[in-house]
Order: C-alpha cells, then structure tokens, then sequence
C-alpha cells in the first residue's frame, strides 16, 4: 500500500526531473554545451509565475484563463531570458574551446542564483495556489490528488508536443542537421543561429514550465530553488543518455521514483548522496547512457 | 636609513591615526541578513537597533554613544565566522551580539573565546553554543527545556501517546530539539514511533511523510525551521494525515501561516514570547517597535532586544568595556526585566527563563500557555 502511494510521489517528482533534463539534452545535442544555468531558468519561471500572479491577482479558484494567463506569459519570459543567454554569453563563445562555454554556462548560472536573491530577496516566498488541491482518487491509505496527476499529464503533454516539433517540423529537422553538424547545416542553407536560439526558446519554455507545476505543488519559491534540481536533472540527462530526448525522459522518472523511494524507506540523507551515486556509476559503467548511442567522439 | 626612518614615520603616524580616542563605542552584531533565514537576522537587527537608539537617546553607555557595526553572514556558518573575525579584528568591537541559528553561533563563538571579547547570543538555543567557552552567554532558553516543554504539553495537555518525529538532520537546533523531546516523551511512558529526517531547502517531503503516516500516530514533531515548516505541513495534510503538528520557536514567522495556510490550523509550537501578552514591558515594547518599524515584532526581534539590553546592563555595573571586566557582570545577571521574561544567568552562562506555548487558530498566532522552568 504504502509502496504504491510512494510511486505515486515518485513519479510526479521525476516528471519535473524529466522536464527540466529535456532542457539540458536539447542543448547539448545541438551545442554539445551542459547549460547549467538550465536550473536557474527553471527558478526563474517560479518567479516569474510568482509575480504575474501577483500583479494579476490571481488567487486561489481563478478562471482558467487567468491561470493559463500566468502560464503563459512566465514561460514566454523564460524563453526570451533563454535566446538572450545564448546570443550574449554562449554566442561569442561558439569558437572558443568547449571549456569556456563550459565555465561561463557556470557563471551565468551563479549570475542568476545571485542577482536573483539581490533583486527577488532571499527569502522564500509563497507561490499563490492557483488551483486548488483536490483529492481525486483514494484507495485505501493512497491518496492521488489533481496537482500530482496534472503535472504527470502536463509534462506527458509537453514531452510529446516537443517530440512532435523535433521530429515532424521544419525546425525540428533543422534542429537535427545543425545537431549533426554546425558547418554541414549552414552550407546547405540553414540559418544556425536561428535554430540554436530556438532550441534555447524551447528548453526554456520547458524549464518554465517544470518551475510553475513544482510551485503549484510545492507552494515555495526562492532564488537558490534550481540549484538541486538542476543537478538532478543534469544527472537524469545522462542517465537517460545526454542529447537523447527519450532518455532524458526515462532517466528524470527513474531519478524522481528512486530518490522517493531512498527518502521513504532508507534515509533522506542518503537521498542526494544516491543521485550522484548512480552519476557516477553511469560514468564508469555506461557513459553513453540508457538509451544513448555509443560513437566516435567528434570535435 | 633616510628612506626607512621616512616609512616608519608614516607608519607610526597611521597607527597613531587609527589609535585615535573616539567618542563612541563599537558593539558588533552578526546576522542572517539574506539567505534561508533572513527574516530571523533581520528581526534580530530591528530588535537591536532599537535598544540602542533608546540607549543613546538616554546618553549612551558609560558616557560614550553605541555605534552597531552589522555584518551580514547570509546565512551559512562558515560566512558567520568570517563575520566574527571581521568585527573582533579590523572593528575592533567590544562585544558581539548573534546569531539566531545555532549552527551560526556554533561557527562565530570560538572567535570571540580566542579573542575574550564577551558574545551574548539571542536565540541559539542548543547547548552547545555556551559551552564553546567562559565568554559566550545567551538570553533565551536552552533545547533541552524547550523540548522538555513540548514533550510535556504534548503527553500532560494535549494526552498524546503516540507521536512521530521530523527532523531537519542539517540543523543543529532541530537535531538537538528532537533529541530532547523524544527523551522526556519516552521517560513520561510515550512512544516515539517514525524518526524520519530532512535537509534544509528541501520542497518535497511526501516520501517521509508517507513512511511516516503509515506508521500512525497522532501528532508529529517538526522542530524545523518556518522556511519548510509550511510546506511539511500542506503535504502531510493531502496525503490525509489529520493529527496536530508541533514544533519548537523555529515556527516564530508570519510565513509559517502564509505558506502553511490552512495545514497548521490548530498546531502548537513553543515561543519565547507571545506578542498578545498583557504585561506591560510586551506591551510597551510592542508599541515602540510599531512606531518604528510599522510592524509587530516577533520573538527574534524581542530576543534580539533583549540580548542588547542585558549586555547594556553589564556594561554598566562593569563600568568599563574591558572584555574579561564585561564578562564578569554579565555572568552575574540576576532577575533583569527583559520583554521576553525575566532573564537570569545561570553557571552555565544560560538564562533560565518561562517558555510560552502558542497554538495557530483562524490563520493568528495565539498565547495558549506559560511553563515555568
């Protein structure tokens, strides 16, 4: 019984994981660059949703619109934030040796974190409940509320709608050349900078997104919140197999569901030490991940 | 030779400079300004602010004006040592008041042993801070007699026999709350069933509270911090648990009530003080905060004040800001008057005073009980 209401847990946690680790392995298949601001565009879109709800008064019980309102306009804002990252900091960098873009994605994450708590404040606020939490399945000792199944469901929705656009559309096959190779797509007449810019848009309208539904569960936000789950989801990514958006999927609902179940039945301070546990076992043991492709590294 | 009498001349002129006889006196406090737990260090600051301005306005201290030099420590201990370090050596301070953490004071109090420059602490509330050594004291109650207090409330008041315990294992405070509170509930024939464990910053705690809740008990024990507080408390009620939660003066903070909501509706946590207390010192002091700030102080504003009121009073018995003269006085503290009840030091340089238990009714923080040590 309990095992079950765990899985439940675990699997709405991981849900977010796999939504901010699409973000990372987006990236990294078309830059081959670990954007590790991707946390803090994920605590940007908390607060962000945080403030339009605020000058919008949106409270509890609001019209649909107004919500979808909030949801639009702070995962809108994140995107934007996301292509001006990638025109000013990585931009410049794109010739420069990869550990240069490396450090500076750690400094525009440190940027974020810091400038974040001189302008938000550091002390956390209170995300307004702008659905209200509903009990809607009990069976039991297990409960199931309409917040853990509409993150499950949104992050579904959103994982296949990005599937959709990377594999079906125009931009989606551009996005696929220029991941396959910068000079080859740009020779054949693909704009690369356009469609980086978009694959920066599009992981951070995701990071958005995973920021609003873990407020609307965890009512809290704060300027350090992406630090962790940007890690962990950093870590699902390779898990996963980084660049491989399936993967990343798989690897943030493995990561949710195993930290929920080391929390519930081991020890809650063993639970980050387990995350980084399977980082580097997967290192060691199977660097290209669950489902990524083993191949000759090219430079 | 010329050259070198030339710079030992400037050198000894920038000595003489900085030696200068000033007309103020510098009292140095360390606080969480930003950070996890800023609305504790700025409470403690207003609190602070406060006593001193009233003590200026009354001619200072032994004739010389107060000058506070805050440093901030964002919240992280190792940040508060440097803070320590910064006041005692370049501000050259004559005492030190912080931190409200404990894990913070624990990092900044052994600065002030080695330098014997007296610390009086105004909310640290584990053992341990004032057995680092024989300068450092505090003004409020010790974990031990706060977790003595809940177990008690818990087991006599509210006939609870069966409860969990939810420990924040990076905290220092918690660790050591719920290592009190188990103690005594377990002496007085309680069962403790469920220890489960969080960290600071964590949002998700539905894995714990779910091993937790199938385990049954009637109430559990959060002695965290208001910062998770809240949230612990909204997941524990959806996964439909329905006993009261308690907790220990970490709770002190409107945003318990903003962000727990209605999940901490007849929870209890025990306080320093309760801020609808009739007794005029609170209420006196309520008023004059209010004039101030435009706000109700909260227990880390009063302890704060406090804590700058007994050191204010040694000063004056010692006559004299010499460190180990300001010691003396101040471990001689005997039945001061402070807003938070009456502090007296004991031998082990920590005040025995009344705890007050508050219980949260219709989204208000409400005086529920006194205990007397």
């Amino acid at each position: 019984m309990q095992f079950l209401q765990q899985l439940i847990n675990g699997i709405s946690w991981g849900s977010i994981y796999a939504l901010i680790a699409l973000g990372y392995t987006m990236v990294y298949g078309v830059l081959r660059l670990i954007n590790f601001a991707h946390g803090d565009i994920y605590m940007l879109g908390a607060m962000f949703g945080y403030y339009v709800a605020v000058f919008l008064g949106v409270a509890e019980h609001a019209s649909g619109v107004r919500v979808l309102s909030v949801v639009l306009i702070s995962m809108l804002g994140c995107g934007l934030i996301g292509v001006g990252i990638e025109r000013f900091c990585y931009r410049p960098l794109r010739k420069a040796p990869r550990l240069a873009a490396l450090m500076t994605a750690v400094g525009v994450s440190l940027l974020l974190e810091n400038g974040g708590q001189l302008i938000f404040g550091a002390d956390p606020k209170f995300f307004p409940p702008l659905i209200h939490t509903r009990e809607i399945f009990r069976f039991h000792e297990i409960v199931l509320n309409n917040i853990q199944l509409m993150i499950f469901a949104v992050s579904l929705l959103l994982m296949f709608l990005l599937h959709w656009i990377v594999m079906k559309t125009r931009m989606g096959k551009a996005m696929r050349a220029v991941s396959f190779s910068h000079d080859a797509a740009g020779l054949v007449g693909i704009p690369v900078n356009r469609v980086i810019s978009f694959t920066f848009f599009l992981g951070s309208l995701l990071a958005a997104a995973a920021g609003i539904l873990v407020s609307l569960s965890n009512p809290k936000v704060e300027p350090l919140m992406g630090i962790m789950p940007g890690l962990k989801a950093f870590v699902a990514a390779v898990l996963g197999g980084i660049g491989n958006m399936m993967g990343a999927m798989i690897g943030g609902l493995i990561m949710g569901i195993s930290e929920v179940l080391v929390s519930g039945y081991i020890s809650s301070t063993y639970r980050d030490a387990f995350a980084f546990f399977i980082l580097i076992f997967i290192l060691l043991y199977k660097p290209s991940g669950l489902l990524g492709k083993t191949g000759p590294e090219k430079l | 030779m010329r050259k070198f009498l030339l710079v030992l001349a400037v050198g000894m002129g920038l000595v003489m400079g900085c030696g200068k006889k000033s007309d103020d006196v510098k009292i140095g406090v360390y606080a969480s300004l930003t950070g996890n737990t800023a609305t504790f260090g700025e409470s403690m600051r207003k609190g602070i602010e406060l006593a001193f301005e009233e003590i200026n306005a009354q001619g200072g201290l032994l004739g010389k004006k107060v000058r506070l030099i805050v440093e901030d420590d964002q919240s992280k201990p190792e940040e508060a040592k440097t803070a320590v370090v910064k006041l005692i050596k370049r501000d050259r301070v004559v005492a030190v008041l912080g931190e409200v953490a404990s894990s913070r004071s624990l990092a900044g109090a052994p600065e002030c042993q080695r330098s014997s420059v007296p610390m009086v602490t105004p909310a640290s509330t584990n053992p341990k801070v004032t057995e680092i050594g024989d300068y450092i004291f505090r003004v409020c109650f010790i974990d031990p007699f706060q977790g003595e207090v809940m177990a008690k409330f818990a087991y006599q008041t509210l006939g609870l026999r069966r409860v969990a315990v939810f420990t924040d294992v990076k905290n220092d405070y918690s660790v050591g709350l719920a290592n009190y509170f188990e103690k005594t509930f377990l002496e007085l024939g309680g069962k403790i069933i469920g220890e489960e464990s969080y960290s600071e910053g964590d949002i998700e705690f539905r894995a714990q509270l779910t091993t937790i809740k199938s385990q049954k008990p009637e109430a559990i024990f959060i002695p965290g911090y208001y910062t998770e507080v809240g949230l612990i408390a909204r997941q524990a009620r959806e996964l439909g648990f329905q006993g009261p939660l308690l907790g220990g003066d970490g709770w002190d903070s409107p945003k318990t009530v903003e962000i727990g909501g209605s999940a901490v509706e007849g929870c209890f946590f025990s306080n320093h003080y309760a801020s609808d207390d009739p007794a005029s010192v609170v209420q006196d002091f309520i008023r004059s905060f209010k004039e101030k700030y435009g706000e109700v102080p909260d227990a880390m504003a009063v302890l704060g004040y406090d804590a700058a009121r007994v050191l204010a009073d040694a000063i004056h018995r010692a006559s004299s800001f010499q460190g180990a003269k300001i010691r003396e006085a101040l471990a001689q503290t005997k039945g001061y008057e402070g807003v938070s009840g009456r502090v007296t030091i004991d031998q082990n340089r920590n005040a025995r005073k009344a705890a007050v238990v508050l219980k949260i009714e219709n989204g208000r923080v409400k005086f529920f009980k006194r205990v007397e040590p």
